[in-house]
């Protein structure tokens, strides 16, 4: 569906493999089991929403943060809009790739929000007029106007969520990674964020890089990359993904809700289609195979 | 346990002494402080003490808050007070008992030591009342700019203390949370003596130390994320600026400094005749 979309990051065969003095031993007697990224290839192309899923120690927080140069490969290369990662042009790199993490009181720099959304800009000696402006826009597109001269203290994790997420917008990145920004949430605070992102990529066409183990969250991607002991295992849309219910489960990760709904009812002795994560959609399917019989 | 503690003692509100600079109200506290130091008589203090009711009417900050701030130096003030009683021996006897003699002198000077003391620490609590802590480092930052000739790291200075600012409450809530759980685990800070209580407390300090260093890891990367690079090349969304209100506070307490000052000159003439106002001269 992107195949004709612009290349803005690339990842060619990159290995980044962490050394803990203490890990040694684990990583010797585990010998397959890599702590960090194997040989790793990937395109991030203009635009798109890719997923990037796996259970905890895949790889995939290393993955994300090669991508902005908070890591340099050890081996290969990653380019992203045409500056290497690993030199002098690291701060061209993150100023494009804005970078939202899983803490969101360990990612706010000052008391006040409007203060905290200003820093990105601050720091790249953008004009004092222009910041103002940048902190007002990021805030609006993210839906906490009100909350500019509050202090985040009594805010929820959600709205702290997007306060940081207006951090990085004010940076104006062309690619947002969320490294796993909603694991601390609630579900209420998920729908949030993710409905936030969501929104920057429709209305912004904003790229955005998610990084989760929720698997309903995945549904929306345009593409996934399931990973696994620091290598890509699988890549494809959503519902290339999840129909393939048992290297899902191989790799220590769970079908969506709704998928797993369809399995389940296809093992009594439905025939429905697997590739289902939209509840309307269930229900149509379900009722339609039961007029059939 | 530590959730309600008000960090700094910030007094929000709207008045004049709120919207000044916070940089011409740390000038004008440090002239303030110069100015009770050269204070010689109980009249001067007077002068004083009006200038600075004057300063807590425009604030409206309730009197109850600026009286609060001497709490702290209670003991000092105590402590103080007693060794000037009892060593200063100046003047004539007031009163003998056994090895202690009060003098006049001794009540004079323990007096004058209590205003001057009581006068400093409202004073400058004046200033912390009506700025908030984030200010006042922009403040600092400010006025220590011309330290940046002899290479002196003045933004890296005042990034440091708005940091810990800003983690002071996190920090606060995390070792309530620390102190709970070992609770709950059976752990006991009420009783034994003093040595045994300290100890209690390691079970909280290392989690605490280990908490502490990993928010700062995070936060330090996510500000290398926000391409933070010190403060070359950095501005700045609020610009300190100083207006009218400045001006004429600078105005005011140039003029009552003025005042303490001709008033040391003048006490002897006029303590002649009013020896009972001046008598401290």
């Amino acid at each position: 569906m992107l195949e004709n979309a612009k290349e803005i990051i690339k990842v060619d065969d990159v290995t980044y493999i962490y050394r803990n003095s203490s890990d040694e031993e684990e990583n010797a007697s585990a010998a397959k089991q890599v702590n960090g990224v194997k040989g790793v290839s990937l395109s991030i192309y203009e635009g798109e929403f890719l997923a990037i899923v796996g259970h905890n120690g895949s790889g995939k927080s290393t993955l994300a943060k090669l991508l902005n140069g908070l890591l340099a490969p050890q081996q290969g290369k990653v380019e992203a809009f045409g500056f290497d990662t690993s030199g002098k042009d690291v701060y061209e790199v993150l100023r494009r790739v804005g970078m939202v993490f899983q803490n969101p009181d360990n990612q706010m720099v000052a008391s006040i929000v409007e203060d905290d959304v200003a820093f990105g800009p601050e720091n790249l000696g953008v004009p004092q007029p222009e910041i103002v402006e940048r902190v007002k826009w990021a805030l609006s597109a993210v839906k906490m106007s009100d909350y500019a001269d509050k202090t985040p203290t009594r805010m929820s994790g959600g709205q702290k969520q997007r306060v940081a997420i207006a951090g990085v917008l004010a940076l104006k990145p062309r690619v947002i990674v969320l490294d796993e920004s909603t694991a601390m949430l609630d579900p209420q605070g998920r729908k949030e964020v993710i409905d936030t992102v969501m929104r920057l990529n429709k209305e912004e066409n904003m790229t955005i890089v998610l990084i989760t183990h929720f698997m309903d969250e995945v549904i929306m991607a345009d593409r996934v990359i399931a990973m696994d002991g620091g290598r890509i295992v699988m890549s494809g849309t959503p519902k290339e993904i999840f129909s393939q219910e048992d290297r899902i489960k191989e790799i220590g990760l769970d079908l969506p809700v709704i998928s797993t709904l369809a399995h389940a009812l296809n093992k009594r002795g439905f025939a429905l289609d697997t590739d289902i994560f939209d509840v309307e959609e269930l229900g149509e399917e379900i009722c339609q195979s039961l007029s059939k019989t | 346990m530590f959730r309600d503690v008000a960090f700094g003692q910030y007094y929000p509100g709207d008045s004049f002494l709120h919207k000044m600079d916070a940089r011409v109200k740390m000038v004008l506290s440090l002239v303030y402080l110069i100015c009770i130091f050269f204070i010689q008589s109980f009249f001067g203090f007077g002068v004083i003490f009006f200038l600075l009711a004057l300063i807590v009417a425009v604030s409206k900050v309730p009197v109850r808050s600026v009286l609060k701030s001497i709490k702290p130096i209670l003991i000092l003030l105590i402590f103080t007070t007693l060794l000037n009683l009892f060593f200063n021996l100046e003047g004539e006897t007031l009163v003998q008992w056994w090895i202690f003699r009060i003098t006049t002198g001794g009540l004079i000077f323990s007096a004058k030591m209590i205003l001057r003391l009581v006068l400093l620490v409202m004073g400058m609590s004046m200033l912390t009342l009506t700025t908030t802590p984030v200010d006042l480092t922009a403040a600092i930052e400010s006025l220590l700019k011309p330290l940046n000739v002899v290479h002196f790291p003045v933004h890296e200075l005042a990034f440091i203390m708005s940091i810990a600012l800003r983690l002071i409450p996190s920090i606060m809530e995390e070792t309530d949370r620390i102190i709970r759980a070992q609770k709950a685990r059976g752990a006991d800070f009420e009783s034994g003596n003093i040595f045994k209580r300290a100890k209690a407390f390691i079970p909280i300090l290392i989690p605490m130390f280990i908490g502490a260093f990993k928010r700062a890891e995070e936060l330090a990367v996510a500000m290398d994320a926000r391409c933070y690079k010190g403060a070359k090349g950095r501005t700045k969304m609020k610009i300190l600026k100083c207006g009218w209100r400045d001006a004429v506070g600078a105005v005011v307490l140039v003029l009552f400094f003025a005042a303490v000052i001709t008033l040391n000159y003048l006490e002897p003439a006029l303590s002649a005749s009013l020896p009972w106002m001046f008598f401290g001269a």
